[in-house]
């Protein structure tokens, strides 16, 4: 199997998908000539012309209410937002529009759009560029959200994405745009609304999306020199949200930790946790424990950036504390 | 298309028919059966009867709140306005959604969105579907006075210009942006002079002229459809009543009300009817009779339409996935 990165293997997805069929076209800001802020784009321009790969004006709200109006009339399209922040100016589309239209037309019109944009931070862009909001769309019925931690992920969930019916939004992640994994090449499509066991283990779960099953990974294998064997769940996919192999999971480990990279006051974890607390109470030997980044707008500074941020470390001293706590 | 004695008359029969079915709508607001918002258009039925009158089959349009005569005109009938606004299980959002939040693909319409201004992108973006497969079709979209000043009108017609796009966007100038007058919103005279920052042609026509917004709009369509790009139309006219009925429109003064009601749109027309020998007495009373039938069974039928089902409130929120994908749930995500 081929070993490519992120970046390659949403580059993929979107030729596959545009190869497979016509009605799928991009638009965005700079991502043709300039083959998008992060190249995710590249080569696209050039292999399927400026009908299907659209450059706009620098006007979100525009992108994503165009890309709705041409999914309800037949197309396919594929939005990129420079980054998740921007996506803030184009919320009102985004909510009051595409997340409703299927619902407002009683059910007989579709809206089958993605929205890709990259999020996250971690590399001193500051408190405008560098948030997650991740939460702003799971929260939304009507939308999809898409979260991938790893490069055949992000592959077979964009095609899928493009595939659905529904309006996604699929957040890339900065930091993860050149890592390497193997990716299937050719049709390789992985459902949304299905958590995957990314590292087993038997004494704790952590649970963790997008970046954050980075570090859960690494702490694990840091407690693994210790002795303790963590379980890595990805959720993969935020809404749908597949609980099923979490709480297998911590059936097993009688411990949890759920991880983000966002805020996690009313976040990712906030609702994880509650689940966990609901459907696996018997379960659990600790309350459910949570990592995320710090209460404030991102500092610029590498020392507060870095205070500000979740990590491994971060994972592996809330493992510790919760096993300490049950003296496990 | 020279507008022949039918097309007259059909566009004298749906000014009348958008007039007296929201004359019904508030009669059954004033009963407490609709209940919620209930916006009329009262004064615009020249502007939305005889802007969608100029579309075709397969052509798209996304009506705001005081656009009845354009569902009308496009296909929605008196039995679905009535079952969308009683919350009936009949209705075109199966009680979904209520009064004018309503649309229909199937006839060319897109339900609009209170947040006004957000349909110029969406119809921008049926514009460029039609024009990337290359299909011969129009997209028209409504904005109020208020409404032309929001950032949507801005990037939706800066787009649909840059991208050369088939859009038409008519700006209904009733002078009031609920209780804001003109004065207080805009500092230009023709909202339609906002067209030349965008290099686009835009026009002013009187709104309360149901010819001269349909020939307005015919050019403006002409010129989209056979690849001339977008259009901004601007008819003005006046808003005759509150921005909804729980509004009494206090602050619009009277002399105002009194001035524009010389102008009605429908008498304007009837007037010109006669004037050229085509509307008699018995004529005007076999469209009453008609127009009557239809609102009475209508309403008839809304009223003994089931409401929806509580069972299948969540119904509706996503499209399930297409089963091309052969995805075996392990057990129902919850979505």
């Amino acid at each position: 199997m081929a070993v490519i990165t992120y970046r390659e293997a949403l580059n993929q997805a979107l030729r596959e998908e545009m190869e497979r069929d016509e009605r799928v076209f991009l638009l965005g800001e700079d991502i043709g000539l300039y083959e998008g802020a992060y190249k995710v784009t590249a080569g696209l321009l050039a292999q399927f012309g400026d009908k299907r790969v659209k450059d706009t004006p620098i006007a979100e709200e525009v992108i994503i209410g165009a890309a709705a109006g041409a999914a309800l009339t037949g197309l396919r399209p594929v939005a990129e937002l420079m980054t998740v922040n921007f996506a803030l100016v184009a919320i009102d589309q985004i909510v009051n529009n595409a997340a409703k239209m299927h619902f407002m037309f009683g059910g007989h019109a579709t809206v089958p759009l993605v929205v890709r944009m990259p999020a996250g931070g971690g590399h001193q862009l500051g408190a405008q560029h560098s948030q997650m909001l991740d939460v702003y769309f799971a929260y939304v019925p009507g939308l999809l959200v898409a979260t991938p931690s790893t490069p055949a992920d992000a592959k077979g969930l964009l095609k899928s994405a493009i595939r659905d019916e529904n309006p996604v939004i699929f957040l890339e992640n900065e930091a993860l745009y050149n890592t390497r994994g193997e990716v299937p090449e050719g049709e390789h499509l992985i459902p949304l609304g299905r958590a995957e066991v990314k590292r087993q283990g038997s004494d704790v779960t952590i649970v963790s999306h997008s970046r954050a099953v980075l570090w859960a990974l690494e702490a694990a294998n840091t407690l693994a020199k210790e002795g303790i064997e963590a379980e890595v769940v990805d959720l993969r996919t935020l809404r749908p949200l597949d609980m099923e192999p979490v709480l297998e999971s911590v059936r097993k480990t009688y411990h949890a930790v759920v991880v983000e990279e966002g805020w996690p006051q009313y976040g990712v974890s906030a609702e994880v946790a509650a689940r966990i607390s609901r459907d696996a109470f018997d379960y659990l030997d600790a309350p459910v424990a949570r990592v995320g980044g710090a209460e404030v707008p991102m500092p610029y500074a590498k020392v507060l950036e870095r205070a500000a941020m979740a990590s491994p470390r971060a994972i592996v001293d809330a493992v510790k504390s919760l096993r300490q706590r049950t003296g496990s | 298309m020279e507008l022949e004695r039918e097309d007259l008359l059909d566009l004298y029969y749906y000014m009348r028919l958008s007039r007296a079915i929201e004359e019904r709508i508030r009669k059954l607001y004033l009963q407490g059966k609709i209940v919620g918002g209930v916006y009329c258009g009262d004064g615009h039925e020249a502007i939305s009867v005889g802007s969608a009158y100029t579309l075709r089959k397969g052509d798209i349009t996304a009506p705001l709140h005081r656009d009845m005569g354009t569902h009308l005109v496009r296909g929605l009938s008196p039995r679905q306005v009535f079952a969308q606004h009683l919350g009936r299980r009949t209705g075109p959002t199966r009680g979904r959604d209520g009064n004018v939040h309503t649309g229909d693909l199937s006839v060319g319409t897109i339900a609009m969105v209170s947040m006004l201004g957000t349909a110029i992108p969406v119809a921008a973006g049926a514009a460029l579907a039609f024009k990337i497969r290359g299909e011969p079709r129009v997209a028209m979209t409504y904005i109020g006075d208020g409404g032309s000043n929001t950032g949507d009108f801005h990037e939706g017609l800066n787009f649909a210009a840059v991208l050369d796009l088939p859009v038409v966007v008519v700006i209904e100038n009733n002078q009031f942006a609920y209780s804001t007058p003109l004065k207080r919103s805009l500092k230009i005279r023709d909202i339609a002079s906002r067209a030349q920052g965008y290099g686009i042609p835009g026009v002013v026509v009187d709104g309360n002229d149901v010819l001269a917004v349909y020939h307005a709009a015919k050019e403006a369509v002409d010129r989209a459809r056979s690849g001339g790009g977008p259009t901004l139309i601007e008819a003005k006219t006046m808003r005759m009543r509150g921005h909804s009925e729980h509004d009494d429109a206090f602050y619009v003064p009277k002399e105002l009300l009194e001035e524009w009601s010389k102008k009605d749109p429908i008498q304007r027309f009837e007037t010109h009817l006669r004037s050229v020998g085509l509307m008699e007495d018995s004529l005007r009373s076999e469209v009453n009779r008609r127009i009557e039938r239809e609102i009475e069974a209508a309403v008839k039928f809304a009223e003994e339409s089931p409401y929806p089902d509580p069972s299948e409130l969540t119904e509706g929120v996503f499209k399930p996935p297409r089963p091309s994908l052969h995805i075996q749930p392990r057990k129902a995500a919850n979505l």
